[in-house]
């Protein structure tokens, strides 16, 4: 009868990662680069195909024909190169956190005992393998000076030197933080600790397939927990120094919940995605429409989630109507001639009030169609949250979308799924012999 | 008075009674209704029943809520007694969106408490039916309506002893 006997698959699956879908990857990312090459040639010229960018594309076309293209070139030529790296580093981050919700994913499961998310944790364990890249760009772009001048303001020579004429008082205030050795010894231990920390639980999570038995369990637990303990602290601390920061003389206590929100509900969502694509073709047959139901509560949650953490930031600052407070806002809605207005509440949209329509009803948490709508409005939409979170304080009025963003982006995007795939198909696509999985075959709501 | 007469099963095991539904269900027998001391899983898929549309309330309670707040805080803050907050308008949306998020959550919760208790009968005035009192002790009981089935009283309890009731009674409301 219907009620018992749900039809248990094999627990063998293996993921096949084709050596085509490896060149097109490839492809992908290159094109991504050329793209960039040559949106950045074509605003360099003074023509515009994005959206919101014109404004700036004007400017530089006056410039190059009012031949002042001595020092007006040149000047132009950084604030695009602004652009380029507040790409890099906007992507950087949003893939970091992307794919380090994974390893975030297993730790809070295993912590809670959950049964039910056995039969997709090889996906979630994927996703921290992506971890490395976004991490050593981050640490590049701060080592070099060039860059780091460029996303860190705090960065520039003498602001911290009262005898300076560009000293200012405020960020000087900030030295036993903002400094450069603290910064480094932070941003490398983030990168090394969540990494290492993934590849412990990972370890453990393989060995046990190998060897079944209960220790490769109790272990993981422990590297979940210690993970878990380092992470809840440098969540917050990370969101400060790779997002918060860029605006230096700006800060907020709720930023730290915004920024993992943010991380956490975009990670959930991409879950969801690889998981519904695998299903599509064929894998993941134990995944059955009360595990998508589960895991679309999640995403339906923390969405609701962000937009209580961000509407929280919002209205004190709106309420207490602070100027150095207000202008973080300022800049967002009417300053660099509004350019940021757009991005800023399409990120509202998209992060809340489309999701939360659409996944409210119980019936549609467990169709793919609407899953598949709502994780893909939720990655785009934090895409735009992470834009509109690092652009107004890198590129400025040289900000916009256009070409130079779908080709970052495009190229971050095939090397996540690159990576992804690739650790996937490591290992078999269930955790064969884990205590849960039996309960997670049987996982009924 | 014996308006109606029901045939009671009571089962010692909770896996057993789950069996029996489907078993007696199968046979085109109608069932009034299963009472148990703890939720059974997948009981209310094998007794047929369809999923409770509460959320559909919930949400018609919600908007309820939502338009309430936005008319009371419009009205007083905006229109009857404008009050000069920091220079800002006189109906400013952020300052309005926590009482409208609070009343949307009482109004879907108040409702859908009260729908339920409607719906359910439960509440100060109602009579419960109880068919056998250690359904609320380590029994697993089947109540089953003889006059909205076809086949005789003879026959159903035989159905009911052969799916594993340990004992069936006659009990006449």
């Amino acid at each position: 009868m219907a009620h018992s006997t749900h039809e248990i698959p094999s627990t063998e699956e293996r993921f096949e990662f084709k050596s085509e879908t490896k060149r097109n990857l490839i492809i992908a990312a290159l094109i991504g680069v050329v793209m960039v090459a040559i949106g950045s040639f074509l605003l360099s010229k003074g023509w515009s195909i994005g959206v919101w960018e014109s404004h700036g594309g004007e400017h530089a076309a006056v410039g190059h024909e009012s031949a002042g293209h001595g020092e007006h070139g040149s000047e132009h030529g950084v604030t695009l190169f602004a652009r380029i790296i507040a790409n890099i580093w906007m992507n950087s981050v949003y893939f970091l956190g992307i794919s380090i919700v994974g390893a975030f994913f297993i730790a809070y499961n295993y912590i809670a005992k959950a049964g039910w998310s056995s039969s997709i944790k090889r996906v979630a364990e994927a996703m921290p393998s992506f971890v490395i890249v976004p991490g050593l760009i981050l640490i590049i772009l701060m080592a070099l000076p060039s860059t780091r001048h460029i996303v860190m303001h705090w960065t520039h020579d003498g602001i911290m030197n009262p005898s300076s004429e560009h000293y200012d008082k405020i960020i000087a205030g900030k030295a036993w933080y903002l400094n450069l050795p603290f910064y480094f010894v932070r941003l490398i231990a983030y990168i090394v600790v969540w990494y290492f920390g993934w590849k412990a639980i990972r370890k453990y999570s393989l060995l046990e397939d190998e060897m079944g038995g209960l220790e490769n369990y109790y272990k993981g637990r422990n590297a979940s927990k210690l993970f878990m303990v380092f992470f809840a602290v440098t969540a917050s601390t990370s969101a400060w120094d790779l997002s918060m920061v860029i605006d230096t003389h700006w800060f907020s206590t709720m930023f730290g919940w915004y920024h993992l929100a943010s991380w956490h509900v975009a990670g959930l969502a991409t879950m969801m995605l690889i998981i519904l694509l695998l299903k599509d073709q064929g894998y993941l047959k134990i995944v059955n429409e009360s595990h998508l139901h589960d895991l679309g509560k999640f995403i339906f949650g923390f969405s609701v989630f962000w937009t209580y953490v961000w509407f929280s930031q919002y209205l004190l600052i709106f309420y207490a109507n602070l100027p150095e407070e207000t202008i973080y806002f300022r800049e967002r809605f009417t300053g660099f001639q509004g350019r940021y207005w757009w991005p800023f509440h399409i990120s509202l949209v998209l992060n809340f009030f489309f999701p939360f329509l659409i996944l409210m009803a119980r019936n549609s948490k467990r169709r793919p169609t609407f899953l598949k709508l709502g994780s893909v409005s939720v990655i785009i939409g934090h895409w735009f949250d992470f834009y509109q979170m690092h652009m107004p304080g890198i590129a400025k009025d040289q900000g916009g979308i256009g070409i130079i963003e779908w080709g970052t982006t495009l190229t971050f995007a095939s090397l996540f799924i690159y990576f992804v795939a690739n650790e996937l198909s490591k290992a078999n696509l269930y955790p064969k012999n884990h205590p849960f999985l039996e309960e997670s075959m049987h996982h009924d709501i | 008075m014996a308006d109606s007469k029901y045939l009671v099963g009571v089962f010692d095991d909770g896996d057993e009674l789950l069996h029996a539904v489907e078993d007696i269900r199968h046979q085109g027998v109608k069932i009034h209704e299963a009472y148990t001391p703890f939720a059974i899983h997948g009981l209310d898929k094998a007794l047929g029943y369809s999923f409770p549309r509460m959320g559909v309330a919930a949400f018609l309670f919600g908007i309820t809520g939502t338009c309430c707040a936005l008319l009371l805080t419009f009205w007083t803050m905006g229109v009857d007694w404008p009050i000069n907050v920091g220079g800002k308008n006189f109906f400013p949306f952020p300052t309005n969106i926590p009482i409208v998020f609070e009343l949307t959550v009482l109004l879907a919760a108040f409702g859908m408490s009260f729908t339920f208790f409607f719906m359910e009968d439960l509440g100060p005035t109602s009579k419960p039916i109880i068919f056998d009192v250690r359904s609320t002790d380590d029994k697993f009981v089947l109540a089953i309506d003889l006059a909205k089935n076809k086949l005789s009283e003879n026959e159903i309890s035989k159905l009911l002893k052969e799916s594993g009731a340990s004992e069936v009674n006659v009990k006449e409301i």
